[in-house]
């Protein structure tokens, strides 16, 4: 479209920052599993350094000035100046984030958060000054002191802890027990003593002053006391007590690793409370990729289209002239029909894109995240390759990103909690894609507190949503959720809880013709599945025909089929019929009148209904003329040549080379209710029985 | 877009300008348009109706893959229009980004013509001729219309 030479360069290298950035943070994160070689910190390098010097060629100065404090530091690191240790790498990630943020600022044209680009600019600079870290920390000499109680301890009423609390007063202090030597609960001698304490202590105390805190036991205890030379971090084994300056916090069985209570001095920003993990076999394998038009794909997409509907209509004629079906002519158009549809496949695989590319913002969404909670979470992601229509790649990510939200906010627990609970203080995301039955589906697993059932219930019955008294199953429960105006987080947070929760992805999920759902264990985590078609380019609908017109009805809306009855049928008033529904009213819409392809209505009782749910939530129940059955259309727009149609959602190409309508059953909906039907008697699952007074 | 140009002013200022034309009938009259925006002519198929159109919009067809509106003529002139057959002809023509097809009788004529010879259509016709014919094509003692077709479609149409 635009004719500014410069303009379509400067999009290529926006294109190009994109993948640079990627590239970026893929390399940062293998680094920080410590998976790197030279050459990928020679790559996170290159990365920046190209979106650099491109930046520059477009006077971005801000991203300039940036990507270079970004690339002197990273600069360091390649050199070995500046050792990749955890809090480094942190920072180096954050960094990519900000980036990214002024990549993205510079396209759109709209200011980046200048604050948080200085901020991490001046922690950059502080970095640099700071350099070694680790030496600065460690001028004080250690000491360490290796403790072992004798039952003669105990006897004499002396107590170990208040020992070590006296002995941390003396200094930065870190504990680890040794457990090793406690016998089978059966051996166990209850007056023994089976504990040897590993102290070291960073202090500026002599031998002496150690030796006197543990005066009145030296007969009763072994003692040893070493100064050490050591410059390394001390190493805390799983499994042992670890001290904090607060106090004591004991943990013997699980293989908790707790972050070291000595954080680096030069550390302003939060403890790294996100790690990230990537496949376990990294798709990495770089092929030779050429840009294309979308608009020429999707060309090329209707052309093969109508090559197999042009095949079909072929067939059809071979067989109406009564050609044998073993004759070469009929042997020749089923090779041509095997070939029609690899074409087809072909086509459309050109579409396809892997979910990587959505994966791949999830990292970032999580790290901010955890930060904003105070949580700690690791992120796992599986079956980034698989593929999907592009259609559908552009439509993911909003849904996905709530759920991931979601997941920490109110899935994981608070670390103390986890531990408390026997975890690790580390929450487990677990973002996974697979195909199953020429579907994608999308799972986000948390290892968190699963769903509270009796908050989710009470929640409801405070909003109306279901009866005080109603018989629910843990399933219909953990579904709740999905109903609009559901956020359980006791507080409201500004991540997830703005009361616009779940049903909204159910909604846009919905609007895909994708389907969600909850798997909930309590204590044990919860699994949201969401379930999409491959591509937005087809659709399964139901074909119909109404007033001498052939229609499709998406199946994603239907909910069930049904043969009216003339005694459920009422007259709201005299445009409006409901049908009873199980207690409930929905109200009848006649598709043919709706649509005025016919004056009359339709005897209910020679029709046949579908009870469709449209946006929402909203119910109704169509009435049309017969069902010709299930088919998977290709979805072809209205107003591309025209306009667009109230009622027609799109239209699409029936095996015949002739047009049919796709129903937008929302529209429809609404057209039934906007009359005077109160919207509340059809809202949904849960919905008490109107108050109709059946005597019309 | 310079299509559009040409047409607007041709009648009065590209005298010397040499134009083709595609000439077709509907019901008695003859009109024509450019040749430039024609992009196909092909046979008369079923159309499916679209809800709550105008009667003008038979419906849609379907265009190698493409879902093409079908304008009858004969009904967007407010001439007698008859029930469409094999004989029809739709000539399928691009008005800015859309393609749409043209419910006709029948082609008749490509004509080279000089701009010299397009006369003004008289100030007497109704609105719904004057909105669109341009002017008027004396040819062997016919009198072929030239017609413009950027609101052919319902005025939606435009406003989307």
């Amino acid at each position: 479209m635009t004719t500014d030479p410069m303009a379509a360069i400067r999009e290529t290298f926006f294109q190009e920052c994109e993948e640079q950035l990627a590239a970026l943070e893929g390399g940062l994160i293998l680094m920080e599993t410590g998976a790197a070689d030279s050459e990928t910190v020679n790559a996170v390098f290159r990365a920046v350094h190209s979106i650099k010097g491109g930046a520059g060629i477009f006077a971005l100065d801000a991203l300039v000035r940036f990507a270079h404090v970004f690339e002197t530091s990273l600069d360091q690191v390649r050199a070995g100046a500046l050792a990749p240790a955890p809090h480094v790498l942190n920072m180096l990630l954050r960094a990519a984030d900000v980036l990214a943020d002024l990549v993205r600022a510079a396209r759109s044209g709209k200011p980046a958060d200048e604050q948080r680009i200085a901020a991490l600019v001046a922690e950059f600079a502080h970095l640099g000054d700071a350099q070694p870290p680790p030496k600065k920390a460690r001028i004080m000499p250690r000491w360490e002191i290796s403790f072992t109680a004798l039952p003669a301890l105990y006897a004499k009423a002396n107590e170990t802890v208040l020992l070590l609390r006296e002995l941390q007063l003396l200094g930065e202090m870190h504990v680890s027990l040794d457990a090793s030597r406690l016998p089978e609960l059966g051996m166990l001698d209850p007056e023994g003593a089976y504990f040897t304490w590993n102290i070291t202590l960073e202090s500026a105390c002599s031998a002496r002053d150690i030796h006197d805190v543990f005066e009145f036991v030296t007969e009763d205890c072994t003692l040893e006391i070493d100064e050490s030379e050591s410059e390394l971090e001390p190493e805390l084994q799983p499994g042992s007590v670890i001290t904090g300056a607060n106090g004591f916090s004991f943990e013997f069985f699980a293989p908790v690793e707790t972050e070291t209570a000595a954080a680096p001095e030069t550390e302003p920003a939060p403890p790294i409370a996100a790690s990230i993990e990537p496949s376990p076999k990294p798709e990495a394998s770089v092929n030779a990729t050429i840009r294309v038009d979308l608009d020429r794909v999707d060309r090329m997409i209707d052309l093969v289209g109508e090559l197999v509907i042009n095949e079909a209509m072929l067939s059809q004629r071979v067989l109406e002239a009564g050609i044998n079906r073993a004759s070469g002519v009929a042997m020749a158009l089923e090779a041509l029909e095997h070939l029609t549809r690899e074409i087809q496949d072909s086509v459309m695989a050109i579409r396809a894109q892997p979910v990587r590319s959505v994966f791949q913002r999830m990292p970032r969404l999580v790290r901010e995240v955890a930060a904003q909670t105070g949580k700690q979470v690791r992120l796992i992601t599986e079956g980034e390759g698989t593929e999907v229509d592009k259609t559908v790649i552009e439509r993911i990510a909003d849904p996905l990103t709530h759920m991931i939200r979601n997941a920490i906010d109110h899935g994981l627990e608070t670390p103390e909690k986890r531990l408390a609970s026997c975890k690790p203080a580390e929450g487990l995301v677990r973002l996974s894609a697979l195909h199953r039955s020429g579907r994608i589906v999308l799972e986000v697993a948390d290892d968190g507190g699963g769903i509270n059932r009796a908050r989710v219930r009470q929640k409801a019955v405070e909003n109306g949503v279901i009866a005080a008294d109603a018989a629910l199953s843990e399933d219909e429960i953990d579904n709740l959720i999905f109903l609009p105006g559901f956020s359980t987080a006791s507080t409201v947070s500004d991540i997830s809880g703005r009361g616009v929760g779940m049903d909204v992805v159910r909604q846009s999920v919905a609007a895909l013709g994708g389907r969600i759902s909850i798997a909930s264990r309590p204590g044990l985590g919860s699994v949201f599945t969401l379930s999409l078609p491959l591509t937005l380019a087809v659709l399964d609908g139901m074909v119909v025909s109404t007033g001498g017109h052939t229609l499709i009805i998406p199946l994603s809306a239907i909910v069930e089929t049904l043969k009216p009855k003339l005694a459920d049928i009422f007259a709201l008033d005299r445009k409006i019929n409901v049908i009873r529904l199980r207690g409930g009213y929905v109200p009848l819409v006649d598709v043919a009148e709706s649509l005025g392809y016919r004056e009359h209505r339709a005897t209910p009782e020679q029709a046949v209904a579908l009870l469709v749910e449209g946006e929402g939530g909203m119910r109704a129940v169509l009435i049309v003329d017969a069902i010709h059955g299930q088919r998977q259309v290709v979805i072809k727009s209205l107003e591309a040549n025209y306009r667009a149609v109230p009622g027609i959602a799109a239209a699409t190409v029936m095996g015949d080379g002739r047009v049919a309508l796709i129903l937008d059953v929302d529209v429809v909906i609404k057209s039934a209710s906007s009359d005077g039907v109160r919207q509340e008697t059809v809202k949904g699952l849960y919905a008490p029985a109107m108050e109709l007074i059946e005597h019309g | 877009m310079a299509e559009s140009n040409a047409k607007s002013s041709n009648i009065d200022n590209d005298v010397a300008a040499r134009r083709e034309l595609i000439a077709f009938r509907v019901g008695r009259q003859e009109f024509c348009i450019d040749v430039m925006m024609v992009r196909e002519i092909r046979g008369w198929s079923a159309a499916t109706a679209l809800p709550r159109a105008p009667l003008y919009v038979r419906g849609v067809i379907n265009l190698r893959g493409a879902v093409l509106p079908i304008i009858d003529l004969a009904r967007r002139l407010g001439l007698p229009s008859t029930e469409p057959s094999a004989r029809n002809v739709i000539i399928v023509i691009q008005v800015a980004h859309q393609q749409m097809g043209l419910l006709v009788d029948a082609v008749s004529d490509i004509l080279t013509i000089d701009g010299r010879q397009i006369q003004p259509s008289p100030d007497v016709a109704s609105d719904l001729v004057r909105s669109f014919v341009k002017g008027l094509l004396p040819v062997e003692g016919r009198m072929i219309s030239l017609i413009a077709l950027d609101h052919v479609l319902p005025d939606e149409a435009q406003a989307a």
